[in-house]
């Protein structure tokens, strides 16, 4: 509201510098879909989000985005031989998918005995051969008025678009990896499209990683759909490098009965931001959202959600915490709304930080929207220092301080964690944890 | 001879209230002491500050760990130097599971004296054994650290970490309390397998009835931060009798 009413305001170097990659890619012209010039203009309507919108009011892009990186261009081979090393959950027998700098990879993804069901390709590929599939979804499942995912439209050009039938069960999990090229600064932008038909079943890790030292921007959206009966279970990585500045933004939509199961864990990466909207518009719709972060030094994540109900009968559970180490800083905003004729809307969030160092803070804001008058929505949320009593007991043991702490710290962790249902990913993602918290 | 503990005119507060004035006691290897006490008297603090509790702060005097000073030694430290204090009220932890727990702190400890670490396997049946002599279901160590444990099962978890560890100091603070007798046998038991000429204890409780399930070789009286009176295991039949009165006015 107030920010409506105050003058426009000058556009930065990073705004600028947006407008003039978009030229450019406008002039390379491979049949750039109108819905990308129009996201474009709705971005350049708004500008980078900044303070003066409530949903980006702790972390301020427009002056945490001093400048633009280059569009990622292909990577040399080194760049590819650096990624087939790194990777998070390799040696786990999960589908990889893989992209190098904001390229696909074939040859070092695994597309052999694709599921019956499932297809998978790559959105450039979909983007290239206009396929009828992908547009009729992209941009359209939910349209969420932020302009980072604006930009994201506006600059989409690779990615994963999955498809699973009605009916089918994918039991293997899909990993889709993204590797930022560590040998050049560049902005990413990855854009992805889960279609998760009627009844059918999978799960899906989006892991991004990067090397440190690396100045790099990547602005990540998925959008999803979860048909009816259907379940997706979801698990978002960032292990970003320590210069890294990283946006990712998840829209879904929940059918009638469908489930959709999601954990992010933040580790890395000197500024990120995940917002979530989820769209629970079939009756006995459930979400059910959880979050880690894990921080030290000046690093700062952003976790926004929006539960928006909007039809009777849905539920929707929200779990974040945090442990904050350092100048470290984590930002939680988690909004409900229930929509007039979303009745019996069962709506639960709570945020939960752990202070390791007198100089981490925790910013929490729950906010409640409710339109109908036969809910239950609760919110709550706490801020507190390590248990000195339980560390000295650890201590007492043997345990050197460090790893005391760290035993701790997976404590807290834990419940976010055990939320995962696929037991696989939970035990590969609960030793995940325990390894890089040990090198934190 | 190096003593395994000996303490020299130990001076210590927390928060600026001295509890410790002039603590004077020597343990050797083989040897069980008793610190008897009324309430107040500062038995629980001497095995904070001999296991370095943070808020309890040496102000005067040593405590010799195999003629190491133990005010040097980091909390862990101490543990791996063999210090092992069996808490009067062991803590939660939830979240961690004990076998997790129980495997860092062996390995932490063999580490820090250069020992290799144990491989699971040998672990697991070591962890066995000492349920087995204790009477603890397995399947308890399955869960988070003594996290809904009974009182009872509490002590038994903390006497399996200890037989585990194999601690050269041992010292049990009020093990007995909140104990039944059948559950205080047992544990007992277990402390009693411990007893070896390699290693000393030190039993701090208000009751002689411990002492009928662990015989001390020598019995201390414990008053206003102090050691008042040594004597042998007589000497807790007699305080069972007559009580601490006679202590606390001396002290005073």
């Amino acid at each position: 509201m107030a920010g409506d009413n105050r003058k426009p305001l000058q556009p930065t170097q990073a705004e600028s510098g947006l407008v003039e990659l978009f030229a450019a890619r406008r002039i390379s012209g491979d049949n750039l879909p109108s819905l990308c010039a129009e996201a474009f203009e709705a971005f350049q309507a708004k500008g980078l989000p900044s303070r003066r919108e409530e949903a980006w009011k702790y972390t301020d892009l427009r002056s945490l985005m001093r400048d633009v990186k280059p569009l990622a261009t292909p990577p040399e081979p080194a760049a590819k031989e650096l990624a087939r090393e790194a990777g998070l959950l390799k040696e786990t027998g999960f589908r990889r998918i893989v992209f190098v700098g904001g390229y696909f990879a074939p040859e070092l993804s695994d597309l052999q005995d694709i599921e019956e069901g499932l297809s998978i390709g790559s959105l450039s590929e979909a983007l290239a051969t206009q396929d009828s599939f992908a547009a009729s979804y992209l941009g359209k499942i939910y349209p969420a008025e932020d302009s980072a995912f604006a930009l994201n439209t506006a600059f989409m050009s690779e990615g994963v678009v999955v498809r699973v039938r009605p009916g089918a069960t994918i039991e293997r999990p899909l990993h889709f990896v993204f590797v930022a090229n560590a040998t050049q600064p560049a902005t990413y932008f990855l854009r992805s499209l889960v279609v998760v038909e009627k009844g059918a079943r999978a799960t899906f890790i989006e892991s991004f990683e990067g090397a440190d030292q690396c100045d790099y921007h990547v602005n990540a959206a998925t959008e999803m759909v979860v048909g009816e009966e259907a379940r997706v279970e979801r698990i978002k990585i960032s292990r970003e490098g320590d210069q890294a500045l990283h946006v990712s933004t998840l829209v879904a939509t929940l059918a009638q009965n469908a489930r959709l199961n999601d954990f992010a864990l933040t580790i890395g990466g000197s500024l990120v931001r995940n917002q979530t909207f989820v769209k629970l518009e079939g009756r006995g719709a459930a979400a059910n959202l959880r979050g880690a972060n894990i921080l030290a030094g000046k690093e700062h994540a952003d976790s926004t959600l929006l539960l928006d109900h909007a039809v009777e009968g849905s539920e929707s559970k929200a779990l974040f915490k945090s442990v904050l180490d350092d100048d470290s800083q984590a930002v939680f905003q988690g909004k409900i709304r229930v929509r007039p004729a979303a009745q019996h809307t069962d709506a639960r969030m709570m945020a939960r930080a752990l202070l390791l160092s007198g100089a981490a803070q925790a910013i929490c804001k729950p906010e409640l929207e409710i339109f109908a008058d036969d809910v239950q929505c609760g919110h709550g949320s706490t801020v507190g220092a390590l248990d000195q009593e339980l560390k000295f007991y650890l201590m007492a043991r043997g345990i050197a301080e460090a790893d005391a702490v760290g035993l701790l710290v997976e404590a807290f962790i834990g419940e976010t964690l055990d939320g995962i249902e696929h037991s696989s990913v939970r035990d590969h993602m609960t030793s995940l944890v325990a390894e890089l918290n040990e090198r934190k | 001879m190096t003593a395994l503990l000996e303490i020299k005119d130990l001076r210590a507060e927390i928060s600026g209230k001295q509890i410790l004035n002039g603590y004077d006691l020597v343990v050797n290897a083989g040897e069980i002491h008793a610190i008897m006490g009324p309430n107040g008297s500062g038995k629980s603090t001497l095995s904070y500050v001999l296991s370095g509790r943070p808020g309890y702060e040496i102000t005067g005097g040593q405590a010799l760990l195999n003629g190491a000073d133990l005010s040097e030694m980091t909390v862990d430290e101490r543990a791996a130097a063999g210090l092992f204090l069996a808490f009067q009220y062991p803590l939660e932890v939830p979240g961690v599971p004990t076998m997790t727990f129980l495997r860092a702190a062996l390995n932490s400890q063999r580490k820090k004296r250069g020992e290799e670490e144990l491989s699971s396997p040998e672990l697991l049946k070591r962890i066995r054994e000492a349920a087995k002599v204790l009477g603890m279901d397995p399947e308890m160590l399955r869960r988070a650290v003594n996290v809904g444990f009974s009182g009872g099962e509490k002590k038994r978890a903390e006497t399996l970490q200890m037989m585990l560890l194999e601690p050269k100091l041992c010292i049990l603070d009020e093990t007995d309390s909140g104990l039944d007798i059948d559950a205080l046998k047992v544990v007992a038991s277990g402390v009693n397998q411990m007893r070896s000429k390699d290693r000393g204890m030190i039993v701090i409780t208000h009751y002689q009835r411990l002492l009928d399930y662990i015989t001390p070789d020598v019995v201390h009286v414990q008053s206003a931060g102090r050691i008042v009176r040594t004597g042998g295991k007589e000497l807790a039949l007699e305080l069972e009798a007559t009580g601490y009165a006679q202590y606390q006015s001396e002290a005073a």
